[in-house]
């Protein structure tokens, strides 16, 4: 009998199914994983030291950069910590607009995994639906922002400028007769608060054909049942949040149980999942979507309501308007020292921690009363589900470690920050 | 909510963890490195505590607390430049209390957050108890601090490097290290491969750090006096 050895593979970093650059050393006796150890940090860009450099608001746009598909609660966590050490609150129209917007990041967020999940484990089709749907929401990003994922908008007391009244239209072109450019604009006529409302009356039929796909189909079910599988109790001391502690039934929101900015008046439900397994978790993203929609349309109807600033008025935190500057001396001096120099945070530390689409997305502040952060960690929710890929990953075949990859919804910008 | 939590803490834990200051809502206590284990054990064991999650573990640098770099009486003498001048006088490196371990606990049962920071004994070799055995997540979190702060984690069964490159050389997150780094690589056509070398950039600072002691910061001359921050670290 010839002797029989474990086999290592190497997986990535440059491998389509590893989301970004991770590279997995696996163990393998025959298809079946014995070990499997991580490789992370290639995308590793130090923001946390580079923030210790920068004035409050200039690491605004590193959040961005973090989770690079649910931009803005990125941004959320870091304008909240910054914002409690303050002792500032931001007016309420702001705070519905961040909910909006954290929620329409959420659906962002989990069509960007749908579609990358299931092109994973072999349906092409639901990547180009969700794909079809995300640039709307882009769309939106781009008309608040200017930019279409990094948009730098939440800032500490609120954010950086009220909805538009007017969507971006699409123009005729070579490509896109005149008919064509009609049928798309027509949600674009009105106000931005208009197409979102558009928006989320149709997207629920969205989400039943992508339901149509995937809920029933045969292949989708053997590629996700029982695979991956999670106790309650495992998950807790893996440290697992989001949809990856409901998948395994526990309920846990930090939308319901911390809330924050106005999540206490939305009227949404938590899905919870009951066996831990990716199918679950599937079906608890899922149905985050239906729920985030809700939460979308309660902040548009009233927003469209209700006026009023979107940022308070503390020249401290917030730079004096251009008119202002021009023929006001104080004016001026408050723009100079807030452009130049910033402003000056309370000594003190603080946690702030909101429901990211992945889980909980955290911002560990300390501050020694400077203009900069003494020191910034970023409690990435990413980071701790990935840690439990050996455990979850052991005793699979090697065609499921791209589905525990795929339902994990690993994004390096925020593992390796 | 913290209030009643800290009651709990009190009545469970006293004489091993002492409060320290935190803003409103939050709860942050400070333990002695050789009662770790048995505090974190009885947090996450004792019923009305029941801290069943570890969220996060962060290592911390003090070395360069509360020092500036923006001084206003010499600034005015060198004319109105950056303003900023470098300091003669490092930091000593062997400060005693440099090095912190900060661990964010959630407990779901009772919907509770507490911060515990325990502070390593030796600044020239920090070592603190690894939480594994109490919590698994503190797996890669341990790893991350030991990567970037150099702190140990005594019993950590796996403290290997995480963020940073193989063979990377010094914690990157130490404040004594540079922002711009000690190397950078560049591919060499000779060798044809990729080598490093030292850097090349000079580094400078774009907006100098600035700590002001104004009225706005004076807790005592505030309207609302937040409960312990005036208590200095």
């Amino acid at each position: 009998m010839s002797e029989i050895r474990n086999y290592t593979l190497n997986f990535g970093p440059q491998h389509p199914a590893a989301h970004g650059v991770l590279r997995l050393v696996l163990e393998m006796d025959g298809e079946t994983i014995q070990k499997a150890d991580p490789h992370i940090g290639l995308l590793h860009r130090g923001t946390e030291k580079l923030a210790e450099s920068k004035p409050f608001n200039q690491s605004i746009g590193y959040m961005d950069r973090l989770d690079y598909v649910s931009m803005m609660c990125n941004e959320h966590a870091y304008v909240l910590a910054i914002e409690k050490l303050l002792g500032i609150a931001p007016p309420e129209r702001a705070q519905y607009i961040r909910v909006m917007f954290d929620e329409i990041t959420r659906v962002l967020n989990h069509l960007m995994w749908l579609g990358a999940h299931a092109l994973d484990i072999g349906a092409m089709t639901v990547f180009l639906m969700c794909f079809k749907e995300r640039e709307e929401l882009m769309d939106l990003y781009e008309a608040v922002s200017g930019t279409r994922m990094h948009a730098t908008y939440y800032r500490p007391g609120g954010v950086y400028r009220d909805l538009p009244d007017s969507m971006p239209k699409y123009q005729p072109s070579k490509w896109r007769s005149q008919k064509d450019v009609d049928r798309l604009n027509e949600a674009r006529s009105g106000t931005m608060l208009d197409f979102i409302k558009a928006f989320t009356d149709r997207f629920p039929a969205n989400i039943d054909d992508y339901e149509t796909l995937l809920t029933d189909n045969r292949i989708w079910k053997q590629r996700t049942v029982n695979i991956g599988v999670v106790s309650p109790e495992r998950a807790m001391q893996l440290g697992f949040t989001g949809p990856m502690l409901r998948g395994s039934g526990v309920e846990w929101d930090l939308r319901k149980k911390q809330p924050y900015e106005v999540y206490d008046r939305m009227d949404f439900d938590i899905p919870v999942g009951v066996h831990g397994d990716c199918y679950d978790r599937y079906l608890v993203r899922i149905e985050e979507m239906r729920q985030s929609n809700r939460i979308i349309r309660q902040c548009a109807d009233w927003l469209s309501s209700h006026r009023g600033p979107v940022m308070i008025d503390d020249r401290k935190v917030r730079p004096p308007s251009r008119e202002r500057m021009k023929d006001d001396m104080e004016s001026l001096i408050h723009h100079f020292k807030f452009f130049t120099e910033g402003y000056e945070v309370p000594e003190g530390e603080t946690y702030a921690a909101i429901e990211a689409p992945k889980g909980e997305f955290g911002i560990y502040l300390i501050s020694d009363g400077a203009n900069k952060p003494y020191r910034l960690k970023v409690r990435a929710p990413g980071f701790a589900h990935l840690a439990a890929l050996e455990e979850m990953c052991t005793g699979h075949m090697l065609a499921d470690v791209v589905a525990v990859i795929g339902t994990q919804d690993i994004v390096f910008g925020e593992i390796d920050r | 909510m913290t209030s009643a939590l800290a009651l709990q803490v009190d009545a469970h834990l006293s004489g091993t963890v002492r409060r320290v200051a935190s803003p409103a809502g939050e709860l942050a206590y400070e333990v002695e490195p050789a009662a770790l284990m048995s505090v974190c054990r009885a947090l996450r064991d004792t019923p009305e505590l029941k801290f069943e999650m570890l969220v996060d573990v962060a290592g911390v640098d003090y070395l360069h607390y509360g020092r500036d770099e923006w001084q206003t009486v010499t600034a005015t003498h060198s004319g109105f430049s950056r303003g900023r001048v470098a300091r003669t006088t490092a930091p000593d490196p062997n400060m005693p209390g440099r090095f912190a371990v900060v661990y964010h606990l959630l407990s779901i049962t009772h919907n509770h957050r507490l911060r515990l920071r325990v502070k390593c004994l030796d600044p020239q070799e920090p070592v603190v108890d690894s939480v594994i055995d109490v919590w698994a997540s503190a797996n890669w979190f341990e790893r991350e601090a030991f990567d970037l702060f150099g702190i140990m984690f005594r019993g950590h069964p796996d403290l290997r490097r995480i963020l940073t490159d193989y063979g990377f050389i010094g914690h990157p997150f130490r404040k004594d290290f540079p922002l711009i780094g000690n190397v950078e690589v560049q591919y060499d056509a000779e060798k044809k491969r990729v080598v490093y070398q030292p850097v090349s950039i000079v580094p400078r600072v774009l907006v100098p750090k600035v700590i002001r002691h104004d009225h706005r910061y004076d807790p005592a001359l505030k309207d609302v006096v937040p409960n312990e921050l005036t208590e200095r670290r």
